[in-house]
Formats: structure tokens, C-alpha cells, sequence
């Protein structure tokens, strides 16, 4: 692998959180009874003609702005080509003066791939081939749903700046982060309301010409998409390798099979004879609305990685760190871990807290009161519980809510006096003479049998730190 | 000057006469002479009756049913009706019924008229001649052996022959006022952008436009009102305050400046040329300043829009696939039943122009084609402009020749386009155009003078064209039917 | 660029699939025929100079023509498949399809 080089490009449809359609007035909606959100327009019935929804287009720029893209004065043009599921046989898209372009996506491990471009488009309706177990080579006959037809779309362009399913995968995950903090998306690929095709090819390390490239569908999850890219990278490196040559074709991802397989399409002249679509006027989004969406965007999540890594300076940016802080962004859990900080919590403890129990309640967690948290995650600052003690807790806050301290009590975690502990610390220090003096001779790894010892004696309930805090006061 | 419609209008409003009085006496007619005419391809004898009956319950409850109460209109059959067939004159929608009215058609409702049948045209509005309709020809009223002009044939028969007051057509490339030159009626094109196109079954959306037949010029005025207006349904559709477009036809044209295209009477056949040229000595002699002048790139108007129309039309008409609605003619895979169901459904002009179109929009050849004809469009916008800055509008033939025979251009498609001439780049501007009656020729057969004017220049335009109804010779009765 | 004398029948093939019509190799030829005469015709345009012209699409300057994202009633489903040529469980029914979606 270490001659080859892999290069993609992803393309991500991605279905808009509108009420209605794009050009329509239909409901825009997932899981009706079928053909009952149509009408003229979205049907294409002799006629009619399309009027473009303002809420798509906010959206389209919301996204456009998230990804740092020039939004541009853009047209629609027409895709000319016949599939049942296209009502007018032409989809209205736009071709070569779209609204996003020449932006930027920032992986969490600091990369950039760049954005092509994010345009606006109709979506089709939903094929279902009968006959022949649902596949379209078997197929006898084929029924047509239309509620999907004319729901807006973006489709965004990532440039060929990918180098590995893994980054492919950070891309998918990442984009579909943004998309859900624009508000634009839900980013359910399992729904089919975000749909990621791949572009792969490969080419000798070195090389600056692309390799013949194929085009990958199919991909329902982000597991499938790194798994059907790692499959068709091999798949063209095997080829060349072996003297072959890899044939420009589109590739579906069979999750059963674990391979990408050739489409049997008829060999079919992809003339799209794009033209400016006539019955719709130019776009041309003014700076007072720019503007406006640009400020009510929130935060994105690399804008909240950052914010919480400044929390810890320059440690942040990788390792173990950098996952905790991914993943309580990922969770839309970072504001609470800043929330905690800003109230006087330590910056590690809550980080730690949020990534590795809060974020396994995800949901929960979400809705918890600051202030409950705060005061747990204070308690187990100050030593009044132990780890053990505070994870038990919050998972009860988490599931029923209430007082941590309360909670506390009714579980029998009471705080350890630190008197008591001082007591409790000078006998086991008393009762382990060679262990102390090797203590108090600099072996600070020595800390953690004490620690065991004073835990044993208290059935858990010391605070770690506390007792370390006590050793050193000993020791002096 | 007459306005049989308006009249009509009053009469019904004021209860002199009664709607039902009046649909029934049209509907006779068109029982009487369509069968020869076969300007109707649907007769709603039954729908008029009940909605002249609904305006005459108005009026009798102290109501007003509207400025067209219980005037008989004529739609083609390119503009949906819902429920009532709406076939554009194609095997591939014959029975289609459309489940929605174009806006036009509520507007036209909403003023109290009476639709009293769909109108023939040629297949999807592609023709000069109405004969290319799957279901027959009309024929010309003033001699039946000859076109009516097309693609609103039906329409303009209907108004010549007395079988409805007014009728919509649509209007392309001509599509509206050749027919009404070739019939002896006004025939009108609004400015693009004026009348709504939701409802209208799309040729080519950057050039079609809906516009009135009428026997006056003060009737095409007032159904211009009526179905004018801004429509959210069409993002293509204007705001404009609501004209009143009929008081602009009486008020003369002193002082008003008219150039006489030289494009549009070079080629032409003599009796038109002089009709033209008698028109323009009318209006010197009521007043205005009348002058030749020449825009030689009005000639590249045929070319160009014999590209773009196809190639937006190949696009409009991908839909009739034999998927959701028309016809179908089954086979093995979908891909076959598209191709049988075109193949049996469209007629050989409608095949030709969606070939047409197809070639100027395929890769390698968008650019010399498709992309340069947008140009030379901008070319003729920039020609107008600068010709109405020395004139207030422009006058010329309406189409070069009377009534052609049926039959005697059918195979040869060029030698069709050519009628279109004078009338082609009104739509490539966008720009408002209508034919006024001006005259017959020696065998009686009527010939009509087009008025051009700028974008939103309806008022002016109204104003040359009263004047040259005033002074048109009385155009004789129509050898089949009456104009009314 | 094409040449319209040129206009092969290969060529009117080709227009004719991706128009999904099915013509005749003799209709081929007839439309071949016809389309050349009238591309020469249309040649006129492709010789004019151009350099520096904007193409229109719109006759008339209109933009961010925008309706509010509100729902508005949608047809009923039985006005809908009543038209179709062929309905099978509530939805459209086709023969086969064997290609893709592009």
C-alpha cells in the first residue's frame, strides 16, 4: 500500500429540514402514506412550474456559511434525463453558477479538505422494484412514490483531498455534525436523509495525474462507507498491480457481500444538456441576508473543540485528550463541560466526567441541570466522594434526576471528615512502616498502596486526592 | 368603435339580456357550423349552461358576476381545465384530464364568463397552420379549403366564425396573431411576464405567453385585464399596478411616432405590403409621425428561435413518458414503453422539434447552438432598444402571405417556419405585439397589420392599434359562420 | 462543433435515444435530413459575432422571486392515480427498469 496512494472525493446529498417543498407547497415529510404530499408542480403535470422556497434557501446558506464557501448570485439550470422517479424527466439543479462554493471543512485531527461547492436541488421520488428480492436485476416491475419528489436538497462537493477511508469517515462525520448544528439537517444516513457517494481512485505515490476514478453508492452508514472504500481502494490497486486497468464505472457497495459490485446499467449516454432553467429567475442572496444568517449561526463543532480546548492549552490538540473533547462536542455536551469549568470545576475532572460517563447517556445528559452537575463534580473535587462514589450518582441523575447531594446520602456516600481521615491515614501509615519510609524517602509511587490500604479500611469511601493531600502533609 | 364583448358584458350585468340566452345562441352556432370549422375539440354545452345560469342567479341577487358576466370565451386546449380534457391536440394526452385550472382560467371564471369549449391547435403549439393537430384541421372560416394560421387555429376560428366572443390562445412564436391576421380578428401577445403562465402546457417557457382573440381591439383590452396580472404560482409573472388597458384604445395617436419595419414588408406578398403601407398613411393622417426605418438584426430572429424553442421544448416535453398520466404503450421494460409511448403518442412536427432541440443542447454543440442563439437574443433586445428610442412603436406585416391552402406546406417544415418571421422576435424580447384586421385581398381573404412596442408598452401599443381599427376597411362576413 | 451537412443518421441515432424516441431507420434518415436544412438555416446564428454579448435566458430582469416555506393543500391521491396508466399498492406502476439512476 505504501507505493499506492489513495485519493477521494465525497458527494453528500443532503435533505433540508423545510416544511415544504422546494418549489412547492407539499409537505416535506419522511414516512407518509405514499403519493399523498403531491401536487401539480411536484408531479410535473402539464403546466405547472416551480417556485423556489425561501426557507431552502436560507438553509443553503447556512450551510454555505458553516463551510466558509463565497455564497454567490446563482441560477438553476435543468438535468435532462429520463428515470421514472423524475416527474418532469429533468431535475431542476444548478450547474455552473451555483449559491456555495470554494469552502473548507476542518477535520477534528486539524486537516482541512476543501469544499468544492454546495448547491441547491430537487430531490426524486422512491423507486421500489418488485419481483426478484427488491433488486433492481431481478426486478419485474417497479412502483413509484412521489412524496420524496421535489424535497430540497444540497449536494455538497468535497475536492479529491481525501486520503483514506478513515478520513473519509471523519469527513462523513464531521459534515454531518455541521449540518446538524446549521440546523439545515438531521443527518440520518439510515433514513436517507443524508446520502454520501464516494469518488475513489488510486495512484502511484508521487504521481500528480489522477487514476481513473469509480464511483461508489450505497453507503448507509459511516461504517459502510469506510469499509466499501478501504474494499474498492484494495480492488483498483489489485487491478493495476496485476497489469489491468480500472474501468470508470459506478460501484454499489453490497453490505452483505462486503464488496463493491458493477452496476448491469444499459450503457446509457449521461448527455445531461444542462440549460438555464427558463421558468425560474436568478438568486441572488443580498448582503443584509447574508449577513443575517452568518450571525444566526451558532457555533460549529470545530469552533466548539476549539473552545473547550483552550480550557488546557496546547494539550488539547491530540491523544486521549483530543478524543474526550471530540467526544463531548460529538454529544452536544460541551457547553456543559464549559459551564462547569466557568463555575470553578477542574477543567480535566469535567472533561473526563462528561466524555467517559456523561456521554453514554448522551440524551440524558443533554437535559441535565448545570448547576445538579456543577455541585456533583464539586463534591468529588473537594473529596467528599470518591470517583467510584460520584459516577454512581450521576448515573442515578441521569436516569432519575434529583439532588446529588441527596442522592449521596441515600446511598450511603457520606463525606469522610477529614479528620477521620487523617485518622484513618496515620494508622495505615503506622501499620506499614517499610512502605513509609520508602515513601517519605521520594518513592511517590508508593501514594497508590496507601491509597488502597486507606480504601480498604474505609470501604471506598476516602477521597483519593484527599489522601495523597494527607501523605505529603505527613511526609512534609 | 365596437366592443361586442363589453357590450355583452353590460347587457347581461344590467339583466337586459340573459347569460343563458346568450350561451345557448353561441352553443347553436357551434352546433350549426363546427362540424365543418372543427374549431372545437371539446364543446362544454352543459358547464356553459350551468355557469350562464350561476351569473344570471347573480344578477337577479342585486350581484355582479364581473366585467365579462356571461360573455362565451373560447380556451385552447393547452390551457388546463380541470376535469375537462386537455388534450394540446396530441394522441399522447387525448384523454387527459387535468386535476387543477390554469390561473387563467379561474381569472376568466372569476370575471363571469362562460367557457363554451377547448379549442384545436396544432399538436403542443408547434405549427403555423393548426394542422398538425392528431385530431384533424380547422379550417379557415373565410374560405374552408384553407388554414386558419396556427398554432391557435381553433381559437382564432372560433371568434372569425361567431361561435364564442372572445378565446385565449397562446403565443410562441406567433402562435396567436398569425392565426388572428389569417382569420380577420385582434389577436394579441402581452409583454412576457404579464399573464400568468401556471396552467398553460409548456412549449418553449421563455418565449410562450397567453393572450386574447377578440373581435376589437377594446374587447382584446379588456380580457388582457381580466387575465393580467401577477400570479405567485409563476415565478415568471410580473407585478404591475392593474391597468386599465381598454381606456388607452380611443385615445388617437397625435404626436405619436411609428416606424414602419422595412424587415417586415421585404419578402412580402404584395396585398399584405399594401395593407401595411395603407395602414401607415391611416396613422400619419390621424396624427402621427410615421417613418421607415430598418433593424437588419431582426432577421436573425428566425435561426435563433428555431433553436431555442425546440431545445426548451425537448425539455418540456420529456415529461409524456407514459409514467404518471396519457398515454402508455406497454413493453418489457420501462425504458421501451417510454420510447413506444412517444412513438405513438407525438406527431412527426412535435418528433422533429424535439429532435431539433435534443442536437442544440447536446455536448459539443450547446455552445454554436443553443448557447449562441441566447445571444443573438440579446442582439434583438438591443435592436429594439435602440429603435424605440426614435419610435414609440413599430408596425409590419403580421405574417407574409393570406391563407395558405391545407395541405401545401405540411411537407415542407422550413418553408413553414418562414410564416413566423414578423412575429418571432416580439417573443424573443418579450416585448407586446398583436395583429389588427386591415383588409382582405382580392379573394376576400383577411390580412392583419402587427403593432410592436416595448416591454410594458401595452397602453401605447392599444392606442396605434384602435386607431388602425378605425380606419381598417370593413373586413366582409366569413363564408362559414358569423362574426358576431 | 458540428457540421448540419453532416448529419448522419448515426448521428440522428443518437438524438433519437436520448430523446426516447423510437424512429425508424427510415425516419432517421427523413429527420436527419430535415434537421441539417434547418441547422443550416440556424447556421446564420452560429456565424454571427458574438464576442462580448451576454446571453439572455430571461427577457425581462427578475430576481429572488421566493414563496414562504407554508404547507398549502396537496392534491387528493385518488384525483392523482385515477390519471395513471397503471397503479399498483397506492403507487405508480412501471414495467421493469434496468438501468440505474444516473
Amino acid at each position: 500500500m505504501s507505493e499506492w496512494e489513495a485519493v477521494i472525493g465525497l458527494e453528500v446529498h443532503c435533505e433540508l429540514r423545510t416544511a415544504t417543498k422546494l418549489f412547492c407547497g407539499c409537505r416535506n415529510a419522511f414516512g407518509d402514506e405514499p403519493n399523498t404530499n403531491v401536487c401539480p408542480v411536484c408531479l410535473g403535470l402539464p403546466g405547472s412550474l416551480p417556485v423556489l422556497n425561501a426557507a431552502a434557501v436560507d438553509y443553503a446558506m447556512r450551510i454555505g456559511s458553516a463551510l466558509h464557501c463565497e455564497i454567490r448570485p446563482s441560477i438553476f439550470h435543468r438535468k435532462n434525463y429520463f428515470y421514472p422517479d423524475m416527474p418532469k424527466d429533468y431535475q431542476i439543479s444548478q450547474y455552473d453558477e451555483p449559491i456555495n462554493v470554494d469552502g473548507r471543512l476542518e477535520l477534528p485531527d486539524g486537516s482541512l479538505v476543501q469544499i468544492v461547492r454546495a448547491h441547491l436541488e430537487e430531490d426524486t421520488g422512491k423507486t421500489s422494484h418488485m419481483g426478484g428480492g427488491g433488486r433492481i436485476h431481478d426486478a419485474a416491475h417497479a412502483l413509484v412514490d412521489y412524496n420524496r419528489a421535489g424535497v430540497p436538497l444540497v449536494e455538497i462537493v468535497s475536492a479529491p483531498d481525501i486520503r483514506s477511508a478513515a478520513q473519509a469517515r471523519a469527513y462523513a462525520a464531521e459534515l454531518r455534525a455541521i449540518l446538524v448544528a446549521t440546523g439545515a439537517s438531521d443527518g440520518r444516513m439510515e433514513e436517507g436523509s443524508m446520502r454520501v457517494d464516494a469518488n475513489v481512485s488510486v495512484r502511484r505515490v508521487g504521481d500528480t495525474a489522477f487514476g481513473t476514478r469509480c464511483e461508489v453508492k450505497n453507503l448507509n452508514s459511516l461504517r459502510s462507507l469506510g469499509r466499501a472504500i478501504e474494499y474498492e481502494i484494495e480492488r483498483q490497486i489489485a487491478l493495476l498491480e496485476a497489469g489491468d486497468t480500472v474501468v470508470q464505472q459506478t460501484r454499489h457497495w453490497d453490505e452483505g457481500k462486503g464488496q463493491t459490485v458493477a452496476l448491469r446499467s444499459k450503457e446509457e449516454a449521461f448527455d445531461y444538456r444542462y440549460f438555464p432553467e427558463p421558468d425560474l429567475v436568478p438568486l441572488a442572496p443580498d448582503a443584509a441576508w447574508q449577513a443575517r444568517v452568518a450571525a444566526a449561526l451558532g457555533p460549529m463543532p470545530a469552533e466548539r473543540r476549539r473552545r473547550v480546548g483552550a480550557l488546557f492549552g496546547e494539550e488539547a490538540a491530540t491523544g486521549a485528550r483530543a478524543d474526550q473533547i471530540a467526544t463531548v462536542t460529538e454529544h452536544g455536551l460541551d457547553e456543559l463541560v464549559l459551564a462547569a469549568t466557568e463555575a470553578g470545576v477542574d477543567p480535566a475532572l469535567a472533561l473526563a466526567r462528561t466524555a467517559n460517563e456523561a456521554s453514554a447517556d448522551a440524551e440524558r445528559a443533554r437535559q441535565l441541570a448545570p448547576d445538579a452537575y456543577v455541585a456533583l463534580l464539586k463534591m468529588e473535587q473537594g473529596g467528599a466522594l470518591s470517583a467510584t462514589q460520584a459516577k454512581a450518582v450521576l448515573a442515578e441523575l441521569l436516569a432519575e434526576g434529583g439532588d446529588p447531594a441527596e442522592i449521596a446520602k441515600a446511598k450511603g456516600f457520606e463525606a469522610l471528615e477529614t479528620d477521620s481521615l487523617a485518622g484513618v491515614v496515620a494508622d495505615v501509615v503506622a501499620a506499614c512502616p517499610d512502605e513509609w519510609s520508602r515513601y517519605a524517602g521520594g518513592e511517590d509511587k508508593l501514594a497508590q498502596f496507601f491509597i488502597g490500604q486507606v480504601m480498604k479500611a474505609t470501604q471506598g469511601k476516602a477521597n483519593g486526592k484527599a489522601v495523597v493531600e494527607e501523605l505529603r502533609r505527613l511526609r512534609g | 368603435m365596437t366592443a361586442p364583448a363589453a357590450a355583452l358584458a353590460a347587457a347581461v350585468r344590467s339583466g337586459e339580456r340573459s347569460a343563458v340566452s346568450v350561451a345557448e345562441e353561441h352553443l347553436a352556432a357551434i352546433d350549426a357550423v363546427d362540424g365543418e370549422l372543427h374549431a372545437f375539440l371539446t364543446v362544454l354545452a352543459e358547464q356553459a349552461r350551468a355557469d350562464a345560469a350561476a351569473v344570471d342567479a347573480a344578477v337577479g341577487a342585486g350581484g355582479d358576476p364581473g366585467p365579462l358576466a356571461g360573455v362565451p370565451v373560447a380556451v385552447k386546449d393547452n390551457l388546463c381545465t380541470r376535469g375537462v380534457p386537455t388534450t394540446c391536440s396530441s394522441r399522447i394526452l387525448e384523454h387527459w384530464r387535468p386535476p387543477y385550472d390554469a390561473t387563467v382560467v379561474g381569472r376568466l371564471r372569476a370575471a363571469g364568463a362562460v367557457v363554451v369549449g377547448k379549442t384545436n391547435l396544432d399538436e403542443f403549439a408547434m405549427g403555423s397552420s393548426t394542422e398538425n393537430s392528431a385530431f384533424g384541421p380547422t379550417r379557415n372560416p373565410y374560405d374552408p379549403s384553407r388554414v386558419p394560421g396556427g398554432s391557435s387555429g381553433g381559437s382564432a376560428v372560433a371568434v372569425a366564425a361567431g361561435l364564442a366572443t372572445l378565446a385565449l390562445g397562446s403565443d410562441t412564436g406567433g402562435s396567436i396573431r398569425q392565426p388572428a391576421a389569417l382569420c380577420g380578428v385582434v389577436g394579441m401577445k402581452p409583454t412576457y411576464g404579464t399573464v400568468s403562465r401556471y396552467g398553460l402546457v409548456a412549449f418553449a417557457s421563455s418565449l410562450d405567453q397567453i393572450g386574447p382573440f377578440a373581435c376589437s381591439v377594446a374587447d382584446a383590452a379588456l380580457l388582457y385585464d381580466v387575465i393580467g396580472g401577477h400570479d405567485p404560482m409563476d415565478s415568471t409573472s410580473l407585478d404591475r399596478p392593474a391597468p386599465d388597458s381598454a381606456a388607452a384604445v380611443g385615445q388617437g395617436v397625435e404626436g405619436l411616432r411609428i416606424g414602419l419595419l422595412t424587415e417586415f414588408v421585404e419578402g412580402v406578398d404584395a396585398p399584405v405590403v399594401a395593407a401595411v403601407r395603407a395602414g401607415a398613411d391611416a396613422l400619419a393622417a390621424a396624427g402621427a409621425a410615421v417613418e421607415e426605418v430598418s433593424v437588419p438584426q431582426l432577421r436573425y430572429g428566425l435561426p435563433a428561435y428555431y433553436l431555442i424553442a425546440p431545445a426548451e421544448a425537448s425539455s418540456n416535453l420529456a415529461r409524456y413518458d407514459g409514467v404518471r398520466y396519457g398515454l402508455r404503450v406497454d413493453a418489457a421494460d420501462v425504458e421501451a414503453m417510454n420510447r413506444a409511448t412517444r412513438e405513438a403518442g407525438f406527431g412527426p412536427e412535435v418528433k422533429r422539434r424535439i429532435m431539433l432541440g435534443t442536437y442544440a443542447l447536446s455536448a459539443g454543440y450547446y455552445d454554436a447552438y443553443y448557447g449562441q442563439a441566447q445571444k443573438v437574443r440579446t442582439l434583438i433586445i438591443d435592436a429594439f432598444e435602440d429603435a424605440y428610442r426614435r419610435f414609440d412603436v413599430l408596425i409590419g406585416a403580421t405574417t407574409p402571405s393570406t391563407a395558405f391552402p391545407i395541405g401545401a406546406k405540411v411537407d415542407d417544415p422550413l418553408a413553414m417556419y418562414l410564416s413566423d418571421v414578423c412575429t418571432i422576435p416580439s417573443n424573443l424580447a418579450g416585448h407586446p405585439a398583436m395583429s389588427v384586421p386591415f383588409g382582405a385581398d382580392d379573394a376576400g381573404l383577411p390580412i392583419g397589420v402587427q403593432v410592436l412596442a416595448p416591454a410594458l408598452g401595452e397602453t401605447t401599443m392599444l392606442r396605434v392599434s384602435g386607431a388602425l381599427e378605425a380606419a381598417a376597411p370593413v373586413l366582409g362576413a366569413p363564408v362559414v359562420g358569423a362574426t358576431r | 462543433m458540428g457540421d448540419a451537412r453532416r448529419l448522419t443518421r448515426e448521428d440522428a441515432a443518437y438524438v433519437a435515444r436520448l430523446a426516447r424516441l423510437e424512429l425508424t431507420d427510415e425516419e432517421l434518415d427523413t429527420y436527419a435530413g430535415q434537421l441539417a436544412a434547418v441547422l443550416e438555416h440556424a447556421a446564420q446564428v452560429a456565424a454571427l459575432d458574438t464576442a462580448g454579448v451576454v446571453p439572455t435566458a430571461h427577457p425581462l430582469p427578475l430576481e429572488n422571486v421566493l414563496r414562504p416555506d407554508e404547507p398549502r393543500p396537496s392534491l387528493e391521491r385518488d384525483e392523482v392515480l385515477a390519471a395513471a396508466p397503471a397503479v399498483e399498492d397506492r403507487r405508480f406502476r412501471v414495467p421493469r427498469i434496468l438501468g440505474e439512476s444516473p
